[in-house]
């Protein structure tokens, strides 16, 4: 797969683009003090289809390497580095995404589908409650909140345990399908010491740091606004995790009935997270929606936007559905949430989450690498 | 061109290193600046945004640089490669005031890289810019823009108002008109001329049709020429150029660092007639790099290629352009339109003259040729591992050396002796410091350290 004239644009395959960029790229070298990308293409001479698809992942899209490059159009050569490797990223995200037919779907049609999705899961769970005999919009207000006079528990926890370990399932899939790629052995991940090293870069998003200036999202202006409204997402998301684990735990090893009182540990754990999740999602796609649409890969709008919708919609479902449990419409916020939250899982390994899995093992190889010495090429 | 061109105190006249350290300066010191950049938004920054590193002296380690590079190396340095052409007090004020330049760099908002990863052995001497050149420019102009300096693109300086040493207004072709924009004070800081294909033809004769130019396409000298015309002393002269062999393919302008060649010691180089023309083994590359410039534009057609075989892949930094490549030399020297019966002989011949020795790329080892014109001193191994590898080689012009004549306060110094209120800065006067050869990252200490005083003297004379 070479290019033998670096103005020639490589037509439609991103990864012929590419490569023709990192071939530039590593003859050039001026930006290996930005991220992770550089250094690990400094390792190669070469760049094979799986190295793109990693470097590829291992880019935060944080745009620095655009603004900087001398060769960014209109320059003949054309670089750019965040827009060829969202394009690069987005063949991954279906190429590796298991089942494939579900994957295509999706790709075509992110918001759509995930909207869709969820009005469907909400009108099939209304559906089951009336053919049980529940009344969803209760003549009565019940001052417990009780959520299971409208749906027994061993449903609910039904349908989300089974959407849960198919979700589980369906990411594991995904995970070892890009491992695979990378050429590496599974036991390789399980390295503590690039394990631990690769968590931290996770759990702190380094790379959109820019060593504490911030990086150039949503423009040429360095900002921390990316990192901090990702972390809300993330920590939020987390907490919310979090508080149904602990509500499970609490039901099947204490046999504790929800509704939870407003300050027990699973109401205030969701209730934090959803707030987080509400302004996180929020600030993330008003940043996008300002971003620079030079460094960004307009196909992936869609996409981006259902996970940041599903989102948000799931944690303000949550957050009414806990301020309204008492009241009439207690039920009916019910199915609403329970649909919204089926959704954002079942959606979650065919959209724009998967960057998590794929991010995350990509820096989990990079880290392996680092604890290799750096291979001959180009030092002498 | 947004905003309309307005009379100012300093005008600065350039859009690269030096130009936007002078227009800072001289705004540090209260003066209303406008600086005016030939080329469009897209362009602005001169040869300054290909550059990677400038060369700072250092008396003790720095968060930047190892170990020291004191005031006497770093002159001996200097002097060393331009063969005592330099005027030692501008020289050794340079030097000096490389040491405060990171610092003030940084406080405009310029980011350097911690340590280099090692593709270059230069972490004691430079301190290399995080993202290079252009990031360092982009923080220049955005500092321009939030202190208030006025910026214009597209606008090119065609001719100077000077009379009798005093500057008065500048002649700007903006928006296909020509508008006049009058200054206490000028900075010129419009680097060379190596954008001018018709000047280079005129100091080079046919052959600089054959040149390519690194940087810039709009480096075109003419505010250089305007002053000497108007009686600035000249310093060096036209023919004078910092030229490296670069691929052929690269583009005719702006091709910058990823067009250069590094495999010249690792192999052999032959003319269009294929034959060897020079020791590709006579000194480390980059020392050696900035002669093969030369070396290839005196050959018939200015063209030149570096033929390595398979040993020697892996061992360089890697080039954009992939080399043309053939399981024999035949095919190979086909590959290259060259004859292939003289390649075969001149690599023959080349193959039987290499003495036994350890090869060792990293120091000046014992692989040498025996009996061979002209012979190849290190590093010489036989080319006989197929598949071979060929570069094409064209002289690459990094800069030119024409300049004007300044003294210590960048004062632009004219024939009669009468004072101006003309500052230069950059290329266009390094030739005062750097009369010939090249230290790398001497290019941007010298507009650093040069825009800040053209910009603080220039301020001074202007609102006095
Ligand atoms: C590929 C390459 C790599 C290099 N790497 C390094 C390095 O790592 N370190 C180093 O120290 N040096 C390096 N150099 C040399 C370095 O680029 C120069 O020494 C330095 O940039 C000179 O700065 P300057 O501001 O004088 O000129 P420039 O940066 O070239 O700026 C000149 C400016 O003037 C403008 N201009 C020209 N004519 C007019 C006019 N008539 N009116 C208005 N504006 C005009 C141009 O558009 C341009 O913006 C490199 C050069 C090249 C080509
Ligand atoms: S993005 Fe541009 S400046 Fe940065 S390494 Fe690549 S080619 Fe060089
Ligand atoms: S966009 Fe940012 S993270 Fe991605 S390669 Fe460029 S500098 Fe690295």
């Amino acid at each position: 797969m070479h290019v033998d004239d670096p103005t020639a644009d490589g037509a439609n395959d991103p990864l012929v683009n590419g490569e023709r960029i990192m071939r530039i790229c590593n003859a050039c070298r001026y930006c290996e003090g930005y991220c992770a990308v550089f250094p690990a293409m400094e390792r190669r001479l070469q760049f094979t289809r799986s190295d793109l698809n990693y470097l590829a992942n291992l880019c935060h899209d944080c745009g620095e390497c655009y603004y900087a490059c001398q060769y960014s159009p209109p320059h003949e050569f054309n670089v750019n580095v965040p827009k060829s490797f969202a394009e690069i990223r987005a063949r991954t995200y279906r190429q590796y995404a298991w089942p494939a037919p579900l994957a295509a779907m999706f790709a075509r049609n992110g918001l759509a589908v995930s909207l869709v999705l969820a009005l469907m899961l909400v009108l099939a769970l209304s559906a089951a409650t009336l053919v049980l005999g529940k009344d969803l919009v209760a003549a009565t207000p019940d001052p417990a909140g009780d959520f299971y006079r409208f749906m027994p528990h061993r449903v609910m926890a039904g349908v989300l345990g089974g959407v849960f370990l198919f979700v589980a399932l369906a990411l594991a899939m995904g995970f070892i399908r890009f491992w695979r790629d990378m050429g590496e052995s599974l036991s390789e991940f399980t390295r503590p010491d690039a394990l631990r090293r690769a968590l931290g870069d996770v759990l702190t998003l380094k790379y959109l740091d820019g060593k504490g200036a911030g990086c150039t999202y949503p423009d040429e202006r360095r900002s921390q606004a990316r990192r901090w409204f990702h972390h809300l997402t993330f920590y939020g998301f987390a907490l919310c995790f979090a508080a149904t684990v602990v509500g499970t735990i609490y039901h099947y090893a204490f046999g504790w009935k929800a509704p939870y009182g407003y300050l027990s540990l699973p109401v205030v754990l969701g209730t934090s997270g959803g707030v987080g999740l509400l302004i996180g999602p929020a600030g993330l796609l008003w940043l996008k929606l300002r971003s620079d649409p030079q460094t960004s890969d307009p196909g992936q709008l869609g996409m981006d936007v259902a996970f940041i919708a599903l989102l948000f919609a799931t944690s303000l479902s949550g957050l009414a559905l806990l301020a309204l449990r008492d009241s009439s419409v207690c039920g009916l916020l019910l199915v609403v949430h329970l649909g919204v939250v089926s959704a954002l899982f079942l959606t979650l390994p065919y959209g724009k989450a998967v960057h998590g899995i794929y991010r995350s093992a990509a820096l989990v190889r990079c880290a392996l690498e680092k604890s290799q010495p750096m291979p001959d090429a180009g030092l002498d | 061109m947004p905003g309309a061109l307005q009379d100012c105190e300093v005008l600065v006249v350039g859009g690269g290193n030096a130009a936007l350290c002078a227009a800072l300066s001289a705004r540090e010191r209260g003066a209303s600046v406008t600086l005016l950049e030939s080329a469009p938004k897209a362009f602005r920054g001169g040869n300054s945004s290909h550059t990677r590193n400038l060369r700072c002296m250092h008396d003790a380690p720095t968060d930047l640089l190892t170990d020291a590079y004191p005031e006497q190396e770093y002159y001996g340095d200097l002097w060393r490669v331009t063969g005592g052409q330099t005027d030692e007090a501008l020289a050794r004020l340079t030097i000096r005031d490389s040491a405060a330049c990171t610092r003030w760099m940084k406080a405009y908002g310029v980011r350097f890289q911690p340590a280099l990863g090692g593709t270059l052995h230069l972490g004691r001497t430079n301190a290399f810019f995080l993202g290079g050149g252009k990031a360092l420019v982009n923080e220049y102009y955005a500092a321009a823009q939030r202190l208030g300096i006025q910026v214009h693109y597209d606008a090119e300086v065609v001719d100077l108002a000077i009379d009798d040493g005093a500057f008065d207004h500048a002649v700007v072709c903006a928006g296909g008109e020509k508008r006049r924009i009058a200054a206490r004070a000028l900075v010129v800081a419009s680097g060379g001329f190596e954008s001018n294909l018709a000047w280079l033809r005129q100091a080079w004769g046919p052959a600089a049709d054959n040149f390519l130019i690194r940087g810039t396409r709009y480096n075109m000298g003419k505010v250089l020429k305007v002053l000497i015309d108007r009686d600035a002393e000249k310093i060096g002269d036209p023919t004078q150029c910092h030229a490296v062999a670069i691929d052929a393919r690269a583009p005719k302008f702006d091709g910058g660092i990823v067009t250069r060649i590094d495999c010249v010691s690792l192999g052999i180089v032959v003319n269009r007639d294929g034959e060897r023309f020079y020791d590709e083994g006579e000194d480390f590359w980059p020392k050696r790099y900035a002669i093969w410039g030369r070396l290839v534009a005196q050959q018939p057609e200015q063209i030149a290629y570096c033929i390595i075989d398979s040993r020697a892949v892996g061992r360089f930094m890697p080039s954009v352009f992939p080399p043309f490549g053939a399981d024999s030399i035949e095919g190979l020297a086909s590959q290259l339109n060259l004859p292939a019966e003289r390649v075969i002989e001149t690599v023959r011949a080349f193959n039987q003259a290499v003495r036994p020795g350890r090869f060792d790329h990293a120091v000046l080892d014992d692989c040498r040729t025996r009996g061979l014109s002209p012979e190849k001193t290190h590093w010489a191994r036989a080319i006989d591992a197929p598949p071979y590898y060929g570069y094409p080689l064209r002289p690459g012009i990094t800069f030119t050396y024409l300049g004007v004549k300044v003294n210590e306060r960048a004062n632009v110094l004219m024939k009669n002796g009468s004072p101006s209120n003309i500052y230069a800065a950059g290329e266009i006067m390094a030739g005062n410091i750097l009369g010939k050869g090249y230290l790398a990252g001497f290019g941007m200490t010298i507009g650093t350290v040069f825009g800040r005083i053209a910009g603080q003297e220039a301020a001074i004379h202007a609102r006095r």
